[in-house]
């Protein structure tokens, strides 16, 4: 493996860790409440708090169930 | 108020890294001698600290809104993490870190390895390597909380005091028992950090991308209390789950 790879594995391992899915998750979930924000007249500062809740949940239900 | 928080955060997630550090120089120190040990642990530092005193003021040139949103979306994915881990090794999924064991293993590793005497400032590259990289890749999630903490809050000094007083503390205890730190509640601690990052990222995330909060910064209090509950009740979910499974598996 060359350098530039094993360096690009770390920093993947660093910040994403076990669950890629949670990653994508975080993003998603901030842009949605960045576009709701912006373009309705919904207050959204509840969104982000629950989309954590439920990709938590998720998480670890994924995880245990392989066990 | 959020000083305070930030401080405690900090400071936290230090003491965690700092135990964790500490096994490993003094898994090396032990077996190898102390010469090289020190060398490695304190390039290992001075690497962290060009780390947090380049990227620390370079963050703070970034508008606010962006940094929150980036930080956000970094502590966010960085807590879950933290957090998710910290459940599953509560609930017994995980087996816990046992600072002990992984003293033994590498205390066991270094003897393994031949020391050839060098008349050099480096006495013994392998006790330099694995001290320096110890070191580094546990200082570096607590560089990473440092600058993104201190950056969002405007005050960098005021987290690298928080961490340097963690680290003293951590020092100031292994020096005393010369053994590692067992009896400090890790996973414990590695919970209330992810709650922390997790909540923080939450917070500042939404702020960044344009939202206002109910009651302003008190919000996050709010936020911290909803995620602690959440972690709490999965950790009580999943114990009943592997306490479930376990009678299964001794009745099969």
């Amino acid at each position: 493996m060359n350098i530039l790879k094993r360096f690009g594995s770390f920093w993947y391992h660093f910040i994403v860790g076990d669950d890629w899915k949670v990653a994508v998750g975080v993003v998603i979930g901030l842009a949605a409440t960045g576009y709701l924000a912006h373009n309705s007249h919904l207050r959204v500062w509840w969104l982000l708090p629950a989309l954590v809740v439920t990709m938590l949940s998720f998480s670890l239900w994924t995880a245990i169930r392989k066990k | 108020m959020h000083s305070a928080l930030l401080v405690l955060s900090v400071f936290l997630a230090s003491i965690v890294e700092g135990v964790e550090a500490l096994t490993i120089v003094l898994a090396i120190g032990t077996t190898r001698g102390w010469r090289s040990t020190w060398y490695g642990t304190a390039t290992a530092i001075a690497v962290l600290a060009i780390f947090i005193a380049v990227l620390g003021p370079t963050l703070t040139l970034i508008p606010i809104n962006v940094l929150r949103v980036i930080v956000g979306g970094l502590l966010l994915t960085f807590g879950l993490q933290w957090l998710r881990k910290a459940i599953l090794r509560a609930s017994g999924f995980k087996p816990l870190h046992d600072e002990a064991a992984i003293f033994e293993k590498a205390t066991a590793a270094s003897r393994k390895v031949k020391h050839t005497e060098q008349k050099a400032v480096i006495d013994d590259w392998y006790a330099f390597t694995i001290a320096f990289k110890g070191v580094l890749l546990e200082g570096l999630e607590v560089a990473f909380i440092v600058v993104t903490f201190g950056a969002n809050q405007g005050s960098i000094p005021l987290a690298v005091v928080a961490a340097l007083a963690a680290v003293l503390v951590v020092v100031a205890l292994g020096l005393k028992v010369h053994k590692p730190l067992s009896s400090v509640p890790e996973n414990s601690l590695k919970f209330a950090v992810g709650i922390m990052l997790t909540s923080f990222g939450i917070f500042w995330g939404s702020e960044g991308v344009g939202v206002h909060w109910p009651g302003s910064d008190a919000a996050l209090f709010g936020v911290i209390f909803l995620i602690a509950v959440t972690a709490l009740t999965q950790v009580t979910w999943l114990k009943r789950r592997y306490n479930r499974l376990n009678a299964k598996e001794r009745l099969a």
